[in-house]
């Protein structure tokens, strides 16, 4: 079994469960790899071959002007495409070993383990504890009402929405400000016990104050999940990220430590992006 | 799998959530679950392919139902007869004055010469229609050049001979035999002698009825028994009673029960001997079906055709059969095999209400080739009538033409001026307010509420006539006037404010902006709301019913103040006769109400698709 | 005669019309320029003055009329109209009119003679006066307007004007029909409730008009007071109702989600057109077809598992009017289903959610009060309709939630006691009308409920 990461064309699924996960060449963990990912929307090309991993217990933050590609291709690491009609996806991610757009994979045990938190805070019109138990109420993780308690309480102290929140858990989710909004929309995807989380500009609708909260708790969030960030904010992907990749109408322009891309960009155009010339 | 360690030494925030160990999804009870969530999932997903098949199905029943009976309507039966309009009979000076139904009946005695008797006379004459006179007439009027001679000419047949020829009053099957067959006679009483048995098929049918009358009674027999047996005891029990009393006036009432219950005995003993008699008897017959048996008017009809005439069976043995000639025969000569036939009429006679001999006459005009379906012209060309062959809708069209004439030119300008009034000009105040919440609860007014509010203000108040298409126009106004404005109004606003800004900035006033520039261009949002109105006011009965548009009208309404029905209530009137033609001219009118609707919505769609325009 | 001067009218209008534009330009010298408004308003001007209180007149006199020359005819002849019944007087006048004016006279006599005399010759002078006016009005109009017709004139104003005058008219018509409603369904019933108490009328379980003479007051002439009580009416009308909205709710709720949420193109295609044929069907169809195919269906299939079915049960009606407001519910459904936003639906299916889960657990949940509201409406609409009932429920009023026994509803006994010819006064007749107020009642109550339901629903995620 070779993990060459070099090689364009992986192997669909990979049938021996126990198959040792890949690694990069600095001897990380690869928890998600594209290979040649094109996405159309209709006629129109999205994404043109976008070659990336992301490393486990990182933080990869993906930036580029708007129109760019890279949300196009945090959807594709959970499949939310999949709800876009006349959206189509070509080439391989894999999860761990398996290729994700693999027919005898399940896209819904794909998203139980690539949670995923939206740009605009999105709770349900429930309750806070409600919004919480959602997810392992229908993936059946708790066996009883006490565990599933536990469950709520011990998300949303992960998310840090804990104290904040546990005299009013019986409140509507929507009446929260938008920070706590957003901490509940993670608390709520963590609660599922995700191995990746992905995040879509989770701050842009935040003020400053909520998104440090915000940033803060994906620092914390990296020891245990990896995290796939998009965002808007140079400033945040310098901030909260290990790993950044830099994407450009449709083509992943130029990926790797964060420090190197923001101190050393290799590509003129990400060269531009960063000192502001464009963007 | 040390989550729970990591859990307490990792810091709150930020750690893995207690209680769920990492990689839970893809245990395989995780797949297990994940089954049973997408077999619930595909259970959910049939539900509502269920929900629209139910809906699809009630409409494919419904139209089924409507167009199988409505689509025999639209034709009907003549019978081409020779009709003698000679100068003598019809005096061409006054062709009014001429006693048409003499000249029909003088025809139709003339093509069937052996109906002779009165009574026999009585069937032939029935089975035209008793409007054949009037459709005569006016026939004769409108084309003089019939006069004088002496040609065929088509007289409608009665509804229930042309729902025979339509095949909608009984199956008929028909049966060669393989062997000759002789006849005892031409006339009257005949016996059809076969060489082989080749009436067995009768005796069959004969004797299914005698099972299925056996099984019958022998049930009736049965109850009465177990009444007999309840009476007996209650006698038996009161007696016990009446033994142990002292009371001397419970006594007697306790005797006279007990003398009232055995005189009811008495009668049910005598019914039921009787019953049990006729089970022998019945008995006896079903024992002996297959030596002979005779046939009554509860069970199939069964006609022999020979020689040009037709025996309608009575007494049948396997190989004769004797019965009465309703069409006399050519010749008694001797029939080869194959040139006679055995017919048989599934509807016992007793069961639909056109006679065997009816039947025999009719077969007789269709074999002699005189009976022709055509085009059904009185259905679309008469009014009202009490007999089913000659009512028509075009009566009802009319008034239902007059009607939506009076409902467009009110309900179009009104509900127009009053949404470029509420969405261009209306300050945004209470009173518009008012108006705005008023136009949205009309909305869901139940139609009959409308059909009141006309019977009390237009009829009572204003002495508008009743009956009249004015005011079921103006009632049906009054209710498409919310749809007609909503629709409107919608029109308008999708006009993008640019446009008006544009024609304001040359200099119009606000009104020469709104009704040269704006109101063109929501026109086409205009006229289809007021389609999709229109056809909502064509199809409503209700309101109509309240001011008396539900009257019996023969005369087609020359204007919109002359009494007059519409289409639906026309269809409510119909559906109410018990009889079978009207059933099916109330769907034949259905069809047409329903292709007036669907041209009318249709076109709405092309309009709206047309010129629709997204700025 | 009306249309006859409406005729004339419209005449006068286009010739003033013309005439008005071309004394602009001759007051202007033909220099366009020195007009304050275009001459088509000058001509609007003209013709508005000339026409406009004419007809006002003309109409005001169409309405009054008869009226006024009843009375003035039945004061003239106070001592041959004596003595008679209202019913009596109105054949009476009926028939002096026709032999006045022309008509089916029912029989004549020499009251009724006299009587089309008075009336011919007041109708006479009403027509003299009515076209003496009229022309007054005409000329004046001409006269004033044609003297004021100057260059300076603001001729588009007043054209405008009168303009919008019209378009406020015609918005506050919504407003007139409700009052009209309103007052004569409380007019009517007022009458109605002086004859039979309030109580009685909406708490009595008794309802059989047809014997509204007979028992205990019948000697008197009195109405016997016991027989109108509504509530066997209700009773029916929600069982009825019960029956279709347990039809219409589910089918039409399910369909809406699949078309929203699952269909395919094509399905849509042919979903959508089913549903709004049956939306377009008139309900008269549906009463035939209820009576004619599903209520014998329903009887026999009853009869074949041994229960007695009446040929007008309950149930038939109440479902085929369910089939009639499936489009109704789905249509409303599909409406708040949609305005759900889609980042609910993204957010429970990143969690992992399957499609169905999320419409149970998170959409449905949140459409709820809007789902609700259309319910209601679709009862409002239920309870209102009545080419159904009247076609395929009974008249018997039984108090029974048996849906195989027939029962009768407010719609079918207005339609009842009003078809047909009927005195107007009588409490029978009055009766249709305080039927008619109970469901107007009803219905907008349930109306402005959903409808503010729906909205505040809006609102919330707007």
């Amino acid at each position: 079994m070779t993990l060459e990461m070099t090689t364009d064309t992986l192997s669909a699924v990979d049938t021996t469960v126990n198959a040792p996960p890949a690694v990069s060449p600095e001897g990380e963990t690869l928890k998600m790899r594209g290979r040649d990912v094109k996405v159309f929307y209709g006629n129109k090309q999205a994404l043109h071959g976008v070659d990336l991993d992301v490393r486990k217990n990182r933080v990869t933050a993906l930036i580029g002007p708007s129109g760019c590609g890279k949300s196009t291709f945090l959807r594709c690491l959970n499949r939310m495409n999949d709800t876009i009609d006349i959206c189509r996806v070509e080439g391989n991610i894999l999860l761990d070993n398996d290729d994700i757009y693999d027919p005898r994979i399940d896209v819904v045990e794909l998203r139980a383990r690539v949670g995923m938190v939206f740009q605009k805070p999105n709770p349900f019109p429930k309750s806070i504890f409600e919004n919480v138990a959602y997810g392992p109420r229908i993936h059946g993780l708790a066996q009883s009402k006490t565990d599933l308690e536990a469950i709520v309480a011990s998300s949303l102290q992960r998310a840090g929405l804990f104290e904040e929140v546990k005299d009013r858990l019986d409140e509507p989710g929507t009446g929260l400000s938008g920070g706590q909004q957003q901490r509940l929309c993670i608390a709520r995807a963590i609660a599922v016990a995700p191995e990746v989380i992905l995040m879509d500009e989770p701050c842009s609708a935040l003020d400053p104050i909520a998104t440090a909260k915000v940033e803060e708790l994906i620092d914390e969030l990296r020891q245990n999940y990896t995290i796939v960030i998009v965002t808007h904010s140079m400033q945040q992907a310098a901030r909260v990220s290990q790993h950044t990749a830099f994407f450009h109408l449709g083509n992943l322009v130029e990926e790797g430590l964060t420090n190197d891309i923001f101190t050393n960009p290799k590509d003129q155009r990400t060269q531009d992006y960063i000192t502001g010339r464009f963007g | 799998m040390t989550d729970i360690a990591q859990d307490t030494a990792g810091s709150a925030i930020g750690g893995r959530v207690k209680g769920i160990p990492s990689g839970v999804h893809t245990t395989d009870e995780a797949r297990k679950r994940l089954k049973k969530r997408y077999s619930m999932e595909a259970r959910f997903k049939a539900y509502g392919i269920g929900a629209i098949a139910l809906a699809a199905t009630f409409l494919v029943l419904l139209l089924y139902t409507i167009v199988g009976s409505g689509l025999p309507a639209f034709t009907y039966n003549y019978v081409n007869v020779p009709l003698d309009l000679s100068a003598e009979k019809v005096d061409p000076a006054n062709p009014a004055g001429a006693s048409y139904n003499t000249i029909i009946r003088d025809g139709l005695k003339a093509e069937l010469p052996f109906a002779s008797d009165r009574k026999n006379r009585r069937v032939l004459y029935s089975l035209v229609s008793s409007g054949a006179n009037v459709t005569l007439q006016k026939q004769v009027m409108n084309d003089p050049s019939l006069l004088g001679e002496t040609g065929p000419v088509a007289v409608p047949l009665s509804d229930f001979a042309d729902l025979y020829v339509k095949g909608l009053i009984t199956q008929q099957t028909e049966f060669l035999p393989s062997s000759a067959a002789t006849v005892s006679g031409t006339e009257g009483q005949v016996t059809v002698t076969a060489e082989d048995p080749e009436f067995t098929k009768i005796l069959a049918s004969l004797k299914t009825y005698y099972e299925r009358e056996i099984e019958l009674l022998a049930g009736k027999i049965e109850a009465r028994g177990r009444s007999e047996a309840s009476v007996i005891s209650k006698i038996a029990g009161l007696e016990t009673r009446l033994a142990g009393e002292k009371d001397p006036l419970v006594a007697q009432r306790l005797t006279s029960e007990i003398e009232g219950n055995k005189a009811a005995l008495v009668k049910i003993i005598a019914a039921l001997e009787k019953q049990k008699a006729e089970l022998v008897t019945l008995q006896g017959h079903f024992d002996n079906v297959a030596m002979g048996g005779t046939l009554n008017a509860n069970m199939p009809s069964f006609f022999i055709e020979v020689n040009g005439g037709t025996i309608k069976a009575e007494n049948v043995t396997p190989t004769s059969v004797t019965g009465t000639a309703f069409i006399p025969l050519a010749s008694q000569a001797a029939v080869p095999a194959g040139q006679w036939g055995i017919k048989e009429l599934e509807t016992p006679e007793s069961f639909r209400k056109f006679s065997d001999k009816e039947i025999a006459y009719t077969d007789y005009l269709i074999a002699k080739g005189s009976v022709e379906n055509e085009w059904n012209s009185i259905f679309f060309s008469a009014g009202a009538s009490r007999e089913a062959e000659m009512a028509g809708i075009w009566g009802a069209a009319v008034g239902s033409f007059w009607t939506m004439l009076v409902t467009l030119s009110l309900s179009f300008p009104i509900g127009v001026s009053a949404a470029i009034y509420l969405e261009e000009f209306a300050p945004k105040n209470r009173w518009t307010q008012l108006i705005e919440v008023n136009i949205n609860n009309l909305a869901a007014v139940p139609s009959i509420v409308f059909g009141l509010l006309g019977l009390a203000v237009f009829l009572n108040v204003f002495g508008l006539p009743r009956s009249a298409p004015l005011v079921g126009g103006m009632v049906l106004a009054l209710m498409t006037l919310p749809t007609i404005i909503i629709a409107s109004r919608a029109a308008l606003q999708a006009v993008p404010p640019s446009i008006r800004e544009a024609a304001l900035g040359v200099g119009a006033s606000r009104l020469q902006a709104v009704f040269h520039h704006v109101l063109p261009l929501a026109m086409p949002g205009i006229l289809t709301g007021t389609i999709i109105g229109m056809a909502q006011a064509l199809g409503e009965t209700a309101p109509l019913l309240m001011i008396g548009m539900v009257a019996f009208i023969v005369d087609i309404p020359a204007s919109p103040v002359d009494p007059s029905t519409v289409l639906p209530v026309q269809i409510f009137m119909w559906a109410d006769f018990p009889e079978p033609a009207f059933q099916q001219k109330t769907s034949a009118a259905i069809m047409v109400l329903l292709g007036f609707l669907i041209s009318m919505n249709a076109f709405a769609i092309i309009l709206r698709k047309r010129f629709e325009r997204r700025w | 005669m009306f249309w006859t001067y409406a005729a004339l009218l419209l005449l006068v209008f286009v010739t003033a019309n013309v005439y008005g534009r071309f004394r602009a330009m001759q007051v202007a010298g033909n220099q366009l320029s020195v007009l304050h408004s275009r001459p088509t308003y000058h001509g609007g001007y003209l013709a508005i003055l000339a026409v406009l209180p004419a007809s006002v007149l003309l109409i005001v006199w169409a309405i009054i009329e008869p009226r006024l020359l009843d009375t003035m005819v039945i004061n003239a002849n106070a001592e041959i109209v004596e003595g008679l019944s209202k019913p009596q007087l109105q054949a009476f006048l009926r028939d002096a009119r026709a032999i006045a004016f022309g008509g089916i006279v029912g029989f004549s006599d020499a009251g009724k003679e006299q009587t089309a005399e008075v009336f011919a010759s007041l109708a006479k002078i009403s027509l003299y006066l009515k076209t003496t006016l009229i022309i007054a009005l005409v000329a004046g109009g001409l006269w004033y307007g044609n003297r004021s017709i100057r260059p300076q004139m603001r001729a588009r104003h007043f054209v405008e004007r009168t303009v919008m005058g019209l378009l406020i008219l015609c918005s506050a018509v919504a407003i007139f029909t409700t009052i009209g409603i309103v007052l004569s369904l409380i007019f009517e019933s007022l009458m109605f409730f002086r004859q039979i108490p309030i109580m009685d009328f909406v708490f009595g379980t008794h309802w059989s008009p047809q014997s509204a003479f007979e028992g205990a007051g019948a000697d008197h002439g009195d109405t016997n007071t016991k027989i109108f009580g509504a509530i066997p009416l209700l009773v029916g009308t929600m069982l009825i109702t019960f029956i279709a909205i347990m039809v219409a709710a589910p089918i039409g709720l399910l369909s809406a989600i699949y078309l929203s949420d699952y269909a395919s193109t094509p399905v849509r295609a042919i979903a959508k057109p089913v549903l709004e044929i049956l939306a377009g069907i008139p309900t008269v169809v549906y009463g035939f077809f209820a009576a004619l195919t599903v209520a014998p269906f329903i009887r026999g299939w009853g009869e074949s598992f041994g229960l007695s079915v009446s040929s007008e049960s309950a149930l038939a009606a109440g479902l085929v009017m369910g089939i009639m407001i499936i489009p109704f519910v789905s249509s409303l459904s599909d409406d708040v289903i949609n305005a759900v936003p889609q980042s609910l639906r993204d957010g429970s299916a990143g969690l992992g959610a399957t499609k169905s889960e999320t419409i149970r657990r998170v959409v449905l949940p949140a459409a709820l009060p809007g789902i609700v509201s259309a319910l209601i409406l679709a009862i409002s609409r239920a309870i209102g309709e009545t080419m159904i009932v009247v076609m395929a429920a009974g008249l018997a009023a039984n108090i029974t939630v048996n849906p195989l026994e027939a029962v009768t509803t407010v719609t079918v006994q207005i339609v009842t006691l009003l078809v047909g010819d009927q005195e107007f006064d009588s409490a029978k007749t009055l009766a249709a009308f305080a039927l008619g107020l109970l469901l107007f009642c009803i219905t907008l109550a349930l109306n402005i409920f959903a409808l503010r339901v729906v909205k505040k629903y809006r609102e919330q995620y707007d």
